[in-house]
């Protein structure tokens, strides 16, 4: 046994979490997909003293399709979200984003609010999150918050989840944009590795082919993942010729600060995003023309 | 300090097995170590190899990143699970051992448990799907050809006899 010993209960219900957590909130590590913390404890890194399983919260596996939103239950697995063609329509980056994530073994088990609660600056899902400006729905025993993606991930694997706190769903904005367009692309060692650089972009068009949304951001590269609203708007009217698209990925990118390790130097990872950035605009505001 | 003992009771291959394990005792271990249902290997331990990869419920997952205790009321497939009632190997099986698609036999029990779960719900794969499957599968023998290929003779001889019993004890 390579973990250090811990207690383990299993939670029937969201209320049954969080009334363990308003007890003990410290010394407890909620479990989902368990497909990054398990490895922790394996190492030791993470030495939890209570261990409290939400795996089979029934209440928190689910995809709610609304006007304006979906809202997905935080235990859904990724392979559920994967499969999921009415998502894929209203929400097509997610399913562009997983399919860069671990593999086949990893996202039948790992779920969709334990990778964003485990925050890790190279993983996919947080990118798509920041990207979309999706919002969690945190629950406590005091009632639920809502915390735009914006001010959740505040670090590496460190986010604005209190102690007493659990991620109960997340809700995902839809463009009712009808030509809308989006691309997530990364480059890392292996696939299905975390990324060394990625970059999603989702973007809308108007009838003259010229652009009236965008949302564009970069993963691995800094202490989260980041997106550009600002540079973003230096896009907005274009009709994306190469030279504004270069100067806004470059841009981006010299808003990084990444680290050197030992996959790639920091100089390398900059120069990656400002390509991986400028090749997702472009793919998506393709995809977004291509759309009637 | 005597550690915390939990009851669980999973149904392996067919069987339900019952047990009082640690928390920390992961599922490839108790699998292994307490029942001796040894088909199913164990690599890298943190959820890189997939040499531990087992059905849990009927899906892929890897055996290293789950605790036995989170495992109480569900259905374990192992390696061993895959072959016939009688014991004889399985159409992807016998596949593996046809066109060579191992050679230390180290991942083999985990690609098995990769290749039959995309054969479950992709009867005729393409070879990118079944590169896709295998991908979270480390070889360091065959460089991955003949397990390929493996896979593609087993769905073309599936696909010969869709009836055919695949002798999975899944009860």
């Amino acid at each position: 046994m390579k973990a250090a010993s811990f207690e383990y209960v299993r939670a029937g219900s969201v209320a049954a979490a969080c009334e363990l957590l308003r007890q003990d909130g410290d010394a407890i590590k909620l479990i989902a997909g368990g497909q990054s913390l398990v490895p922790m404890m394996a190492m030791r890194l993470a030495r939890p003293s209570r261990l409290v399983d939400i795996n089979e919260i029934a209440a928190l596996k689910f995809v709610a399709l609304e006007p304006d939103i979906v809202r997905i239950g935080a235990c859904t697995r990724q392979c559920v979200l994967e499969r999921d063609n009415a998502l894929a329509t209203r929400v097509p980056l997610l399913r562009q984003a997983l399919a860069w994530v671990g593999h086949v073994q990893t996202r039948n088990r790992g779920t969709l609010g334990g990778s964003l609660a485990h925050a890790d600056p190279a993983a996919e899902l947080p990118l798509a999150a920041q990207v979309l400006g999706a919002r969690m729905m945190l629950r406590s025993t005091a009632g639920v918050r809502c915390v735009p993606a914006s001010d959740f991930f505040a670090g590496p694997l460190a986010t604005a989840i209190e102690a007493q706190e659990c991620l109960e769903e997340i809700h995902w904005p839809v463009w009712p944009e009808h030509r809308t367009g989006s691309s997530f692309i990364e480059v890392s060692r292996r696939h299905g590795d975390f990324a060394i650089v990625a970059a999603a972009a989702q973007i809308a068009v108007d009838g003259e082919g010229r652009c009236i949304r965008v949302s564009f951001g970069l993963g691995g590269g800094g202490q989260t993942p980041l997106a550009f609203p600002g540079l973003a708007t230096h896009l907005l009217g274009t009709r994306f010729d190469a030279a504004v698209v270069q100067s806004v990925a470059q841009d981006a990118a010299l808003e990084l600060d990444p680290g050197n390790d030992l996959h790639a130097s920091a100089g390398y990872r900059k120069r990656l995003a400002a390509v991986l950035a400028a090749r997702a605009l472009r793919a998506a505001f393709d995809q977004a023309k291509g759309n009637p | 300090m005597s550690e915390t003992l939990y009851p669980i009771a999973v149904v392996v291959n067919g069987v339900e097995r019952t047990a009082q394990v640690p928390a920390r005792l992961t599922l490839v271990d108790w699998l292994r170590d307490e029942l001796r249902v040894t088909g199913t290997h164990v690599g890298c331990e943190h959820g890189i190899c997939g040499a531990c990869s087992i059905m849990l419920d009927d899906e892929p997952i890897r055996s290293c990143l789950m605790y036995a205790v989170q495992a109480d009321g569900h259905r374990v497939t192992t390696v061993e699970g895959l072959a016939q009632p009688d014991g004889s190997l399985s159409d992807l099986q016998d596949s593996f051992c046809q066109l060579h698609g191992l050679q230390c036999g180290y991942c083999t029990p985990g690609m098995l448990i990769a290749a039959q779960g995309l054969l479950d719900t992709t009867p005729h794969p393409t070879e990118e799907q079944i590169r896709e499957a295998i991908g979270g599968n480390l070889c360091r023998c065959t460089g991955y050809q003949q397990i390929v290929e493996a896979v593609k003779h087993a769905a073309g001889r599936l696909s010969e006899r869709p009836l055919s019993p695949r002798g999975r004890g899944t009860g």
